[in-house]
């Protein structure tokens, strides 16, 4: 009796410590396009989120996003809109919800993808199939560089 | 030794090219013949106008088209003359043998592709029409899809049908597989989650990062592409493209490929074949 006890605590010490250091993507409830709590418990890195923003293999932002603040670096995109000053019209909480899924967030129409989510698609690519483009800490990192965008 | 020569060159072309953006009103000709790169769409066309893909690329690539001793292209379709009149196979027949003077017999076929097979009853892209008369015909064995010769001949074949308009059949028995080409189109895949619409009908004339995005037209193909190093067929740029969103393509010759290329070559209906031209 005392045995089966011990291990049932054990399993659900297991189970919340998980799930108190990372939101698994199937977890993500985004609530009037916000999601007011971070992914992980780890705040941000602005400057790894700058990284994640314009790394081709990773967010690859700088496709789609003119941003000035990367003014160094070639080829920013157009097919979004240019995302200086963003911190001063979205909430962290909203661009959480952006970043993770813009198609809930956003538009069900939009060509950005969810970087948060890891089921749901097509024909995936056996090497991304479950996976999602970003992890969640990346998703923070993004996020808290995003809310450094402010208009001077 | 003529061929090895060139596609040096033009490594050394690849490295230094630049991206910038084309004059968008710059008009193509060749050799005193005009293109028709740009006309209005009809009613009931997705699209407002209807452009080639050549309009989007910047000018050192757009001048390369422009003239066929620099138009590396060129090579593969001369190459593509010579298989012409080479017997081959059990019938120890050639081409011409059976077809005579490619630019009478030829003429028109690549604007009318894919297209219906009386026989197979099926839709026949131009590299099957040309597989099924090395089986049936000269009973030798088909070229693989992206083979050299395979890229040389409809290359031959293509240029047979230069400047003349796309006219592409979407009736008959092809109708349904004009449909289901045209749910791929708007059919959202791989982990980008992206449809060929987002990016060709959304967003043409749009960078996304360093390509300036086209309508994904394929009246240029196949295509001598500066960043393949050689020539590509439409199948391999459609799986290129799906590639890239992190998605499986479909093989190439697959009936999806072959409705996905209907479907195109009617977005493109009008446009003068460009075969075979030139990209970075
Ligand atoms: C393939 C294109 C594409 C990529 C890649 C992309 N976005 Fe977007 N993004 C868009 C588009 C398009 C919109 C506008 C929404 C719409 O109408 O579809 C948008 C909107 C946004 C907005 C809201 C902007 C505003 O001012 O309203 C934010 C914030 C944003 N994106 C951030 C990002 C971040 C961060 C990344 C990378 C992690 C990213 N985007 C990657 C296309 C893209
Ligand atoms: C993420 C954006 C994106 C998506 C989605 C996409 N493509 Fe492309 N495609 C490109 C880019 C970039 C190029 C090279 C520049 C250009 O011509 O647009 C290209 C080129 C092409 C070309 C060559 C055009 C030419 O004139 O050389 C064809 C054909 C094409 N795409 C077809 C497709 C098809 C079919 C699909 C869907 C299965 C698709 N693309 C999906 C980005 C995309
Ligand atoms: C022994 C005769 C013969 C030889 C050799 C031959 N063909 Fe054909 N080809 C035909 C006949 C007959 C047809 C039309 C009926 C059919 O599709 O079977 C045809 C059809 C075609 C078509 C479709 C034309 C259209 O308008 O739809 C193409 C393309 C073609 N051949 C290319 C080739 C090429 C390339 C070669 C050499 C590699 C070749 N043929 C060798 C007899 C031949």
């Amino acid at each position: 009796m005392r045995i089966v006890v011990t291990t049932a605590l054990a399993l659900l010490i297991g189970i919340s410590g998980v799930s108190a250091e990372t939101v698994k993507p199937g977890e993500v409830k985004i609530v009037d396009g916000a999601l007011a709590k971070p992914l992980t418990d780890k705040a941000g890195d602005p400057a790894k989120g700058r990284q994640w923003f314009m790394g081709r293999k990773l967010g690859n932002c700088l496709a789609c996003h003119v941003n000035a603040d990367l003014a160094d670096q070639p080829y920013h995109g157009e097919v979004g809109p240019p995302l200086d000053g963003v911190a001063g019209r979205w909430s962290a909480e909203e661009l959480r919800a952006i970043v993770v899924n813009s198609k809930e967030a956003l538009s069900p129409e939009t060509i950005m993808p969810a970087f948060y989510r890891d089921s749901g698609y097509h024909r995936v690519a056996e090497k991304f199939q479950g996976k999602t483009i970003l992890s969640a800490q990346q998703v923070e990192d993004v996020v808290a560089y995003l809310m450094t965008l402010k208009d001077e | 030794m003529r061929k090895l020569v060139a596609l040096g060159v033009i490594g050394l072309f690849a490295a230094t090219a630049q991206t910038a953006v084309a004059d968008e009103n710059a008009e193509l000709e060749i050799d005193g013949q005009k293109f028709v790169t740009k006309l209005e769409a009809p009613a009931d066309s997705p699209l407002s106008e209807i452009l080639s893909g050549w309009r989007f690329r910047n000018d050192e690539t757009q001048a390369l088209q422009t003239d066929d001793f620099e138009n590396p292209a060129m090579i593969f379709a001369e190459y593509g003359s010579e298989l012409w009149e080479t017997a081959d196979g059990e019938a120890g027949k050639s081409c011409a043998d059976c077809h005579g003077d490619a630019a009478e017999s030829m003429k028109g076929v690549r604007a009318s592709m894919p297209k219906w097979h009386e026989g197979k009853k099926t839709l026949f892209a131009l590299e099957d029409h040309i597989n099924w008369s090395r089986e049936e015909h000269q009973k030798a064995k088909p070229w693989k899809w992206e083979s050299q010769e395979m890229l040389a001949m409809t290359s031959f074949i293509g240029l047979q049908s230069r400047g003349m308009p796309v006219n592409v059949k979407t009736d008959g028995p092809a109708k349904e597989w004009w449909e289901k080409g045209k749910e791929l189109y708007y059919t959202r895949v791989g982990q980008l989650d992206m449809a060929c619409a987002h990016c060709h009908e959304n967003n043409y004339g749009n960078m996304i990062r360093a390509d300036h995005l086209s309508q994904g037209q394929i009246n240029g193909f196949p295509v001598y592409r500066l960043k393949w190093q050689g020539m590509g067929s439409i199948h391999r740029r459609f799986k290129g493209c799906m590639d890239n969103i992190r998605a499986t393509p479909y093989k190439r010759g697959s009936d999806e490929f072959t409705a996905l290329e209907l479907y195109l070559a009617s977005r493109g209906q009008g446009l003068s074949v460009e075969t075979p031209s030139l990209r970075n």
